[in-house]
């Protein structure tokens, strides 16, 4: 019953998925972390990025320059958004955030069905990057192999700008304490607003680079919401390395139990989920104290 | 708020409901929209209960509208279940039955990982439907047929239909799904959930079970849902399988908040405008699919500026008109009265929540207790007697660990090893609840209140901790059946002068009258022992003053353990005095040792010593 060579496609589409997961979620996650607000809107942002991208492809027919502009433009809606509406929740209750920033979710999806409708929109692979590549043991769509390669050095990107910039420091000592990063003479506003946009950023950049594999709808960032959040519970609010173990994690359990079953993905995703948070509540690379 | 013994608002819906059929539709509302809001309305009373009174927020009602809909509808359709009231009752205690299950999990954490795990858990609960359960709920076609309800009392029968037929047996369940929520609400148990709301620390520190409160709310808001779920099959006479889509959460989430959450009159008008709006989008200006567009603006709209809803901004609006803005009145001041005899019988009885001495005379006995944090050791090695009826201060430097140690008397965290023991037994390790129950509770240094309650609810809060132990499920009983809690409660709020403000807000409290009902919210609890973490923290001089006076009131009779930094303050009250530096026991004596200690004038000297350099 089980092929091999079936299994081993569908652990790396697995690695594939889990990848892009984990940029996702790391866009979320430091905005969670900095900004103290769970971004509901994330998934819409990652449909916004393949929309714009898919503009770009339209007019210009060059994927490198799709990309560039999915990537900007939802960065510069995440600056909007921080600067025009978040910053003003930063003192309000959580409930509050998480209203508001699900209020502009359906604002952007409905906003997308009413200027391009509900039809799916294609962006094809870049050219060279469109087949099939024997791997030797198997044969596998040669752009799925790209986007591996595209998503982890977006996450290495992001983990230098994190982790080796000065930039980076302000915001993982944000993360620690923003009341006394703004002590220390710094606009944590500016900040905020940075990392908003550097998060929302991360979204729109997977929702390009993944347009070759799915096709684009209004609703296209749902799903991935929903897996992002499980990513977030199993790898730990917060933690730039939990998000990528979370995300490999829910990734090849997607796609191995959509091997068997399809109908049993998200069940597994989810006794995965209970399992964490009974055995460890706080995510596998998470800290206590960050509700 | 708590208190209201008159019906008004259930007479006010049983007359809305009443005249519903007979003004609506002058105002071009077809009856199935009427009694779709009906439904979605009575959905939301379940899910207000949760978000509104309790504050959580959560994404995943749609599991439980799903559930309870889809067990009635395949009990009625496929098992020819006859009876469609018993088939609507059953799918909504599977529905509860799920909701526990469920909540067990979502409830492990709070906050933004509660409202991301309900958002997985609709999801899952729509791909659960449509796949492995298809066989059972007909997957995307859902399960047609789903039959009326009919009376029969032998001697009257009658069969509903659809439209107005079917509008009065939706208005009989919502009067009375209305009815057990306001019940809920104020009763004890929606006292509780109130607390939680505003402060879950605090409320967990009175003395509540707070876990199993939140649960109870889960549970509620599941058990509206599956009825109401099973109501919408009745409705449509089809189950449709849209009703488990994340979607219908998201609708009810938005409709609660432009109706008003925590109003419970806010989703029912929620619902009226949403699906007003959809119609009149729809039909008359035929916008399409737009019409989501512009209630997404509109709820962001909404949230920004009118967070409270059309209900919540009524209410404003009405206690603006009839109240005014007269927030600041002259604080009440304690009486000046030097003669203390006379403040201990004018004031309240010096018996309120005093424990009558009993058994042994040492009340509290910590053992060797330490704390590290990693390497850094806050407390080490600390032998620590308190006598009953003694008021012991704790005094000490910047640093000295003399919050860390009240934390682990409390069991706000633990001692990394020694023994705690409280009137003889080993609460080592307990929870705070637990401790608080035992009567050992604190007052907290940066107040810990109720913010959006009255200044009475907030006494009363503690004091049900006292009165009703841990976890207690009087869902349906009236606050005023709760022995003695008046009492305890007006004698509270004399004892820490605030019964001319019992009905103020505790936002509009000066911040003395805070520190005096962070005081009492701890000597409501009737503790037999009591902790005061800096009970003068940012007081002015004459604030001080005060305070010192009503300390010495409400010692008669009780335990006592007090720090501060108030070295006059503490000398004047104590009988005996504690001393830390760096994390252990210096010195213990009475004030006129500790005055006259070199070891201790040395501490609090090198102190000033240091922080000269």
């Amino acid at each position: 019953m089980i092929n091999w060579g079936n299994f081993v496609s569908q652990l790396f589409n697995g690695l594939v998925l889990g990848a892009l997961l984990a940029l996702i979620s790391s866009g979320l996650t430091i905005i969670y972390g900095t900004l103290g607000v769970l971004n509901l809107a994330h998934g819409a942002l990652f449909m916004l990025g393949g929309f714009a991208g898919w503009m770009a492809y339209t007019y210009t027919g060059s994927f490198i320059l799709a990309v560039i502009a999915g990537s900007l433009f939802v960065m510069v809606v995440g600056f909007i958004v921080e600067r025009v509406i978040i910053r003003y929740f930063y003192d309000r209750p959580h409930e509050d955030q998480l209203l508001v920033t699900f209020g502009l979710g359906i604002v952007f999806v409905e906003g997308a069905r009413f200027f391009f409708g509900s039809l799916s929109k294609i962006v094809p692979a870049p050219a060279g990057l469109g087949g099939i590549l024997n791997l030797g043991f198997m044969f596998y769509p040669a752009y799925r192999v790209a986007l591996l390669g595209i998503v982890v050095v977006a996450l290495v990107a992001l983990y230098i700008v994190l982790y080796r910039t000065r930039i980076g420091m302000i915001v993982r000592a944000g993360i620690e304490d923003s009341v006394m990063v703004d002590a220390l003479g710094i606009d944590v506003y500016k900040v905020f607003m940075l990392v908003f946009g550097i998060g929302a950023m991360a979204a729109g950049f997977a929702g390009i680079v993944n347009a070759p594999v799915v096709s684009i709808t209004p609703d296209v960032g749902e799903a991935y919401l929903v897996q992002t959040f499980v990513v977030v519970v199993i790898g730990g609010v917060g933690s730039f390395p939990g998000a990528v173990l979370g995300g490999l994690i829910a990734g090849e359990i997607i796609s191995i139990t959509s091997m068997i079953n399809p109908g049993y993905s998200y069940v597994m995703l989810f006794v995965a989920m209970t399992l964490v948070l009974v055995l460890r509540p706080y995510g596998l690379l998470g800290t206590a104290g960050r509700d | 708020m708590f208190k209201q013994r008159t019906y008004i608002l259930e007479i006010l819906t049983a007359v809305g409901l009443l005249a519903a059929p007979f003004v609506l539709p002058y105002l071009d509302f077809s009856p199935d929209t009427v009694n779709r809001i009906l439904v979605w309305g009575l959905f939301g009373l379940g899910f207000d209960i949760l978000f509104g009174i309790t504050g959580l927020l959560s994404f995943g009602q749609s599991a439980f509208f799903g559930t309870g809909g889809f067990f009635a509808a395949y009990l009625l359709t496929q098992m020819g279940f006859p009876h469609v009231t018993g088939a609507l009752l059953i799918g909504m205690v599977v529905a509860a039955v799920v909701g526990w299950l469920i909540g067990l999990i979502a409830l492990q954490r709070t906050g933004i990982y509660f409202a991301m795990i309900t958002v997985a858990i609709s999801e899952v609960f729509f791909f659960v439907e449509f796949n492995p359960l298809s066989a059972y709920t007909g997957g995307e076609n859902g399960l047609p047929g789903v039959p009326t309800p009919s009376i029969d009392l032998g001697f009257f029968s009658y069969s509903f239909g659809t439209g107005w037929s079917l509008y009065w047996y939706l208005a009989f369940w919502y009067f009375i799904g209305m009815v057990l929520a306001l019940r809920i609400v104020r009763s004890p148990v929606g006292a509780v959930l109130s607390a939680i709301r505003d402060n879950p620390l605090r409320a967990a520190a009175v003395g509540h079970n707070i876990h199993s409160y939140k649960l109870t709310a889960f549970v509620i808001a599941a058990a509206y849902a599956g009825f109401a779920g099973g109501l919408l099959g009745v409705m449509q006479a089809f189950m449709p399988p849209d009703a488990f889509m994340f979607e219908t959460s998201g609708q009810l989430v938005m409709q609660t908040a432009i109706g008003g959450a925590g109003t419970l009159f806010g989703p029912l008008v929620g619902a009226t405008v949403w699906l007003y709006l959809s119609d009149f989008f729809q039909t008359t200006l035929h916008l399409g699919a737009t019409w989501k567009l512009v209630l997404g603006v509109i709820f962001v709209l909404l949230v920004c500026f009118l967070r409270r809803g059309i209900v919540g901004g009524l209410i404003d609006l009405y206690r603006l008109t009839r109240y005014g803005r007269n927030k600041h009145e002259a604080p009440e001041a304690i009486p000046d009265n030097d003669d203390d005899s006379e403040i201990g019988s004018s004031a309240a009885p010096a018996s309120v929540g005093s424990a009558v001495a009993q058994g042994s005379d040492v009340i509290l006995q910590t053992t060797g207790i330490s704390k590290r944090y990693g390497g850094l050791v806050a407390n080490d090695n600390i032998d620590f007697t308190v006598k009953r009826g003694e008021l012991r201060g704790v005094i000490g430097p910047n640093g000295a660990g003399k919050s860390t140690f009240f934390k682990m008397l409390t069991c706000e965290i633990h001692p990394t090893s020694g023994k705690i023991e409280f009137e003889g037994q080993d609460i080592t390790g307990y929870s705070v609840t637990e401790v608080c129950q035992l009567g050992l509770t604190k007052s907290y240094q940066v107040n810990q209140l109720f913010n959006r309650l009255t200044v009475r609810d907030n006494v009363v809060i503690a004091a049900l901790a006292q009165k009703r132990g841990p976890f207690k499920l009087d869902l349906l009983t009236d606050m005023s059946k709760v022995e003695g809690l008046d009492k305890r409660v007006d004698e509270t709020l004399a004892l820490v002068h605030l019964t001319k403000r019992a009905d103020r807000l505790v936002s509009d409290l000066a911040y003395g009258e805070k520190r005096r009902l962070e005081i009492g919210l701890a000597l409501a609890t009737s503790p037999s022992l009591l902790l005061l973490d800096e009970p003068l923290a940012g007081m002015s001089p004459r604030e001080r003053v005060e305070t010192v006076k009503l300390l010495k009131s409400i010692a008669r009779g009780r335990t006592m353990i007090v720090i501060d930094h108030d070295m006059d303050a503490i000398f004047e009250l104590a009988e005996k005095i504690t001393v830390l530096r760096e994390g252990s026991v210096l010195v213990e004596g009475t004030p006129e040792e500790i005055k006259n200690n070199e070891a201790v004038q040395e501490a609090y000297l090198g102190g000033m010593h240091e922080e000269v350099h």
